[in-house]
């Protein structure tokens, strides 16, 4: 079996960073695997400006963002990179198997850094009712088919949650020429930053919903419309409220979950509720030499943040690595 | 002017296996289906039990059936490459006033013929059943159960019956059935769809929820289907040991109540309600819903989490008073209708279309065997099912089973271009066949990878990949294409 002193799984810039920083710490025998075509995570699809005001002082867009980590990891020979490859199988003492097109493989790592970022939350997850049409999207589905397709999901669309991904993807499909009906959002207040919330929906008129939720899904071929109705205090629905909208969309943008199967598969604690690593320190996990960093240990609003933090993984694992020798 | 010897309308379940028995004999059939892909109708909603006879009266048409497809399907599972598993079920007491009931069901099964059924008290659910609540007293337990995905085994009903000649045509929806005379080739039935027209010497009408329309048509009312609708969710496929059997309560007046179910895909189901419904396309979820199956499903198995849950579900029992109506219409001769088929229609599909044999040879249809009928069919790779020193072998000989497109359910390009080419149109139709999409994030990553392979072999246009047929388009517009 092929042995690798250091493993990073996922190619965002959260396992780049943390290769880079790893490599910057001594250790010369690196895999980072990727199962896309290509480097950047998630970056490659947000194509909209602001990020790494902190990190480079700069206002950069997603893929410029990535741009700047891949430059710089492609100069590293001692960082193997392998794309396409989806890692299936974790296991206590650290070996994966991975299948790429023409191979599976397995390698034994003796430490390992998961940097898988996360999924989003989708419609049976937060349970609305009703209908299973063609026209509900997480918003990170719209923006890949709307950003990088060219395809427009849909022209009449109800938003499901106000955080800073919700708020970017209704002004995202009012600039696209559609119909944002209204954003929904089960909070009292708008969830993202005071400023989406003023560039992404006031500066527009989109109708905005706060202490509102949807509770059914109407239309058998495509989304035909939705029942919105006030929730109290305690996020019960006060039944007179309720109002249907119109549309040919729901967009959803309730939330993200750290993609975790593989540590849970190779034995490490996860948290029931948030899907992240039980953790007594940053980026640590119940199993030593394995370590979480991004996205997938826990939900972070800013990628700056997300790089910091997975630098530190690659110290951390830099750290083991001498230890173990 | 082709007239076929034989035209059944609706391919679900019970549709294709009458179509797979029939296609042994020199006929020339079709089957007709109003949708653009088979088993979009009740055959995709269901729990995927083959059940083993059990809560049946034992002079219902529907119990005999059941007990003989129980049988029957095992042959026909291996025959077709279909993953059929016996895991038995287990219908649970709660309280010890509750157990002769258990022993009624046991002597109505006998009677039925149901095999190898017996009674097991706690000790034994202790051991054979760990995660079962500690409040279960006793059960019946039925060894003969079993699970099989209904979808699948309708796929793979219809590409075998394909195989040996059959002629399967979708978005047909009929509408008008009317008698012909011909002068040189006698009598025949004039099927009109939407579209275009048929001829046939026999109809087997199939149509699930719509028979009572489709009996209307040839002047066929004494019966009418009233749909009974059954809400299922599916939790994560992390809990897929969670049971080893399949959980009942005891009965309830008009279904087998709300039951655990391990799936022929792996994961844990509950479910399904039962309320009688008005609409026959309505297919919607309620809170209400939920709420019912998670207590009762609660109940019987108490570490269930409503947060396990990634997928939910609604299907219509077509109902057509107590029990399935299978006859030849003697008002409308050569015309055989098939309805009422609610559950345990999968279980009874087999059944039902070797009783249909009897009833067209009885009825003047000469049954004579092809000289070579293909009984079997290779199996589908699921690299889910296997083993990975088997996906080693697989990737090696094809590079694209080393391609992985759906990241939650570990299905390759290669098996998405082999579900195309086995007859998939629609995204839910490669989800039904693969369970690309059916994971935890519901495709958020991998629709447009599925769009852009179905709109490459299938050369349609972005713009006009559906969801499930025609209308359910998943994008609006193409950019690209100004
Ligand atoms: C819609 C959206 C808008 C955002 N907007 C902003 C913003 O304006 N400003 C800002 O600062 N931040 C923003 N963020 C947050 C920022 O993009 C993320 O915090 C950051 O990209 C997370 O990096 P990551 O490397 O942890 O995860 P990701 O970028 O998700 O990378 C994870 C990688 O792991 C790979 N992977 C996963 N599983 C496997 C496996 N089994 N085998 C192999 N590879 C695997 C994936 O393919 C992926 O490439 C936004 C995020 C989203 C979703
Ligand atoms: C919630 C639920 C759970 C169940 N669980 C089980 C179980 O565990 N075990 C079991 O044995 N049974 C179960 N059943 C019952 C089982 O699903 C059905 O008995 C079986 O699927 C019926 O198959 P079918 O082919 O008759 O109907 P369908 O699959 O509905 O097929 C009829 C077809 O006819 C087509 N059609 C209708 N009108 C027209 C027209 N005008 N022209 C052309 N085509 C037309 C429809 O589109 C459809 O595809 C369950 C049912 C439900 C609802």
């Amino acid at each position: 079996m092929i042995k690798k002193d250091l493993v990073i799984v996922g190619g965002g810039p959260a396992g780049m960073a943390a290769a880079i920083c790893a490599y910057e710490q001594g250790v010369k025998d690196i895999l980072l695997i990727e199962r896309d075509q290509y480097l950047g995570g998630i970056l490659n699809q947000c194509v909209h400006t602001g990020f790494g005001l902190d990190y480079f002082k700069q206002s950069l867009s997603g893929p410029e963002y990535a741009e700047r980590f891949i430059a710089k990891i492609k100069t590293i020979p001692q960082i193997e990179i392998s794309l396409q490859s989806f890692v299936v199988n974790l296991s206590s003492d650290k070996q994966l198997t991975y299948l790429k097109p023409g191979s599976l493989n397995q390698i034994q790592a003796k430490a390992l850094i998961m940097a898988t970022g996360c999924r989003e939350k989708t419609r049976e997850m937060i349970n609305i009712p009703g209908t299973r049409p063609a026209g509900i999207f997480s918003a990170g589905l719209a923006q890949k088919l709307i950003n990088i397709e060219g395809l427009l999901p849909g022209k009449k669309v109800i938003v499901v949650g106000s955080g800073d991904i919700g708020l970017i993807m209704a002004r995202r499909f009012f600039l696209e020429g559609a119909e944002v009906k209204a954003v929904v959002e089960i909070q009292t207040k708008c969830q993202g930053l005071i400023r989406n919330q003023v560039q992404c929906i006031e500066d527009f008129n989109i109708p905005f919903f706060c202490s509102h939720k949807i509770t059914k899904i109407n239309g058998n071929k495509r989304v035909e419309k939705v029942s919105v109705v006030k929730v109290d205090g305690d996020f019960k629905p006060i039944k007179e409220s309720q109002f249907d909208l119109e549309c040919d969309t729901v967009l959803l943008a309730v939330g993200l979950i750290p993609e975790n199967e593989l540590i849970e598969m190779a034995g490490a604690k996860i948290n029931k509720s948030t899907n992240a690593p039980v953790s007594e320190k940053l980026n640590k996990t119940t199993i030593s030499g394995l370590f979480v960093c991004g996205n997938a240990y826990k939900v972070y609003d800013l990628v700056d943040t997300v790089c910091r933090d997975s630098e530190t993984a690659g110290e951390q694992a830099a750290e083991y690595l001498k230890g173990i020798k | 002017m082709k007239i076929y010897d034989l035209i059944i309308i609706g391919a679900g379940v019970v549709g294709t296996a009458i179509a797979r028995e029939l296609s042994c004999y020199k006929l020339n059939i079709a089957v007709l289906e109003k949708e653009q892909e088979l088993a979009f109708g009740v055959s995709k909603s269901n729990s995927g039990i083959i059940h083993p006879g059990t809560q049946n009266h034992p002079d219902s048409l529907k119990g005999k059936l059941c007990v003989q497809g129980n049988k029957l399907i095992r042959k026909i599972a291996r025959q077709l490459g279909v993953d059929f598993k016996q895991i038995g079920e287990l219908i649970v007491a709660f309280k010890q006033e509750d157990i002769p009931q258990l022993h009624e069901l046991k002597a109505q099964a006998k009677k039925l013929g149901v095999r190898k059924i017996k009674i097991v008290n706690q000790t034994w659910l202790r051991k054979h059943e760990p995660n079962i609540s500690p409040d279960a007293v006793a059960a019946l337990y039925a060894p003969t159960a079993g699970i099989i995905s209904p979808y699948r085994l309708t796929y793979d009903l219809a590409e075998n019956a394909m195989a040996n000649g059959v002629e399967i045509f979708t978005l047909q929806k009929v509408v008008t059935i009317t008698s012909e005379s011909h002068n040189d080739l006698g009598k025949s039935f004039l099927i009109k769809t939407l579209s275009t027209e048929f001829r046939a010497r026999y109809i087997i009408n199939a149509a699930g929820l719509s028979a009572d329309e489709i009996a209307n048509m040839v002047g066929i009312s004494d019966f009418k289907i009233e749909p009974r609708k059954g809400e299922e969710f599916i939790l994560d496929k992390k809990h897929k040991n969670l049971t080893k059997h399949l959980l009942f309560p005891l009965p309830e007046k008009n279904s087998k109540g709300i039951l655990v179910i391990k799936t022929a895909d792996g994961n844990t189901m509950i479910g399904p309600t039962a309320e009688n419904c008005a609409d026959k396309q309505d297919l919607s979820t309620t809170e209400e819903g939920l709420q019912k199956v998670l207590s009762s499903a609660q109940r019987m198995v108490p570490s269930i989490n409503q947060t396990d849950i990634i997928a939910y579900f609604a299907g219509l029992r077509p109902v057509a008073g107590d029990d399935f109506i299978i006859r030849h219409e003697l008002s409308v001769p050569s015309f055989i209708t098939v309805a009422g088929i609610q559950s345990p229609g999968l279980t009874a599909a087999p059944a039902i279309a070797k009783m249909v044999g009897r009833i067209l040879k009885d009825n003047g249809l000469a049954l004579k065997r092809k000289w070579v009928f293909k009984a079997l069919r290779k199996k589908t790779i699921h690299l889910f099912a296997i083993p990975f020193s088997k996906t080693a072998k697989l990737i090696k000989k094809d590079p694209a089973y080393g391609d992985i497109v759906c990241r939650c359910e570990m299905v390759s390009a290669k098996e998405i271009k082999d579900a195309i080419n086995r007859g998939a149109k629609t995204l839910d139709g490669i989800k039904f066949r693969t369970r690309a999409q059916a994971g935890r994030c519901h495709g958020g990553f991998c629709t447009t990878r599925i769009m852009k392979i179905l709109s490459k072999q299938t050369n349609t246009p972005l713009s006009e990949i559906s969801k499930k047929g025609p209308g359910s388009w998943v994008v609006m517009e193409d950019r690209a294409d100004d």
